[in-house]
């Protein structure tokens, strides 16, 4: 099976501090990795570094057989990101982001109904997202990032603010069911290594053994 | 491109329709720049290169509330990131953020010179209207193309309020001069556009030079 991602001895430093240094990881088509390690440990800098959104400063990188940060401009239409902010337009209700996002991507019309349907936030989906509870933002952030189909989702905690009902209501679209290729950080080591094929810890920017001495 | 463009474009005018954060502050700055010129100076009204170099100073420092909350949203709202993760080239962000910036220096001249008119200028604007419409729009064209660029320079530092200010207006000097030296002959008693054409000429050439330059550079300064 051919890899998605490839990384060899990956760096990436904020001036001089080092925020990521020789991060080497293979995760297959279809799989999931799920990246672990405690505050300020690098995972959502690796994340951003996979999403082609900060350029490594070190090592190789290739994503969906795309050289980083050289064919950057490749990953964008492959790419579904759920991170810390649900880049959305506070002002804007939240069909019109989905319209937004829909056409930078070119998706069709029909497929922005579809998507709230699935996440069953039609009903709340003409009202201003800053009038909106944190969980429906975030299926509502899910639905930009499903919307265009991508093959890769980098989910940095993703079921953050979603009751139980809802953490259901988008596994077929973003959990392991979803037969999409994932890089899944979250604080919740267990239920990480449950849904993943590879795991990688952090621990100051640097690979570290998944175990108890990881969050210490 | 210019179908992303007019996407990212829609999105800004509705933001600022739903929030009214830019253009109306720019307006109730320019309009009280007037009154306190008019005190400051202790002139009824006012005729020639003052009123002209009062009306340009004024629309050009407004210009700058415009330009600080042009990417407000972006910044605020992680909207660069959306942004770069859409397969849209960059250049259409900076043709989005410049036509938009363009259309609400627009919006506040239209309030911002008839109140010019009524509250300091001594000739009145009847006359000279077409050909300050050309300089008024030449000299939008240099700012938004400016301003957009400064704009998106500074989105991503944390002091974006001093530094708009400090790289905006050394940039818009020949925009200033041409302007201010294109109206002056519009604001005399007995009215005439005097050379306007080779002012109107520099800031042809000014729009031109920096429409290029902004599209050269505007992918670089959104690389992290």
């Amino acid at each position: 099976m051919d890899a998605a991602i490839e990384l060899e001895g990956v760096e990436r430093r904020y001036g001089e501090r080092v925020a990521l240094a020789g991060v080497s990881v293979s995760v297959p088509e279809g799989a999931t990795l799920a990246v672990l390690g405690g505050n300020g440990a690098g995972k959502t800098t690796l994340l951003r570094v996979v999403a082609g959104l900060l350029r490594p400063h070190g090592g190789r990188a290739h994503v969906l057989g795309a050289a980083l940060p050289d064919e950057r401009w490749k990953l964008p239409a492959r790419v579904g990101y759920v991170g810390h902010e649900p880049l959305l337009y506070r002002e804007l209700s939240g069909r019109e982001n989905l319209r937004y996002h829909g056409d930078l991507h070119g998706v069709q019309h029909g497929r922005i109904q579809e998507v709230l349907e699935e996440l069953e936030i039609a009903g709340r989906a003409d009202e201003p997202v800053r009038d909106l509870s944190k969980g429906l933002v975030q299926r509502l952030a899910i639905a930009r990032a499903i919307l265009h189909e991508p093959t890769l989702l980098l989910l940095d905690e993703p079921r953050a603010n979603l009751d139980p009902a809802a953490a259901e209501l988008v596994e077929p679209l973003i959990g392991r069911s979803s037969g999409r290729t994932r890089v899944l950080v979250s604080h919740d080591v267990s239920g990480a290594l449950e849904e993943s094929d590879v795991a990688l810890g952090l621990k100051g920017g640097r690979p570290a053994p998944v175990d108890a001495e990881l969050y210490r | 491109m210019i179908a992303a463009a007019r996407t990212i474009l829609r999105k800004d005018l509705l933001i600022e329709w739903r929030t009214k954060e830019s253009v109306p502050a720019m307006v109730l700055f320019s309009i009280t720049v007037y009154v306190l010129f008019h005190f400051g100076l202790d002139r009824d009204s006012l005729d020639g290169e003052l009123a002209s170099g009062v009306l340009w100073v004024t629309l050009l420092l407004a210009a700058v509330i415009g330009v600080s909350r042009l990417f407000a949203a972006e910044r605020e709202q992680g909207g660069i990131d959306g942004l770069l993760l859409s397969p849209v080239d960059r250049t259409a962000l900076f043709v989005a953020k410049a036509v938009a910036l363009f259309l609400f220096l627009t919006a506040v001249e239209l309030v911002a010179v008839p109140a010019f008119g009524l509250l300091l200028l001594g000739p009145g604007l009847g006359g000279a209207f077409p050909e300050l419409l050309a300089v008024l729009a030449l000299g939008n064209l240099g700012v938004a193309a400016v301003g957009a660029l400064v704009s998106a320079l500074a989105a991503e530092t944390r002091a974006h309020e001093l530094i708009v200010p400090i790289l905006l207006l050394p940039l818009l000097v020949p925009v200033l001069i041409a302007c201010a030296q294109a109206t002056e002959p519009l604001f005399r008693q007995e009215a005439g556009p005097e050379d306007l054409g080779r002012w109107l000429g520099l800031l042809t050439l000014y729009d031109v030079v920096f429409v290029l330059l902004s599209v050269a550079v505007f992918d670089f300064l959104l690389e992290d």
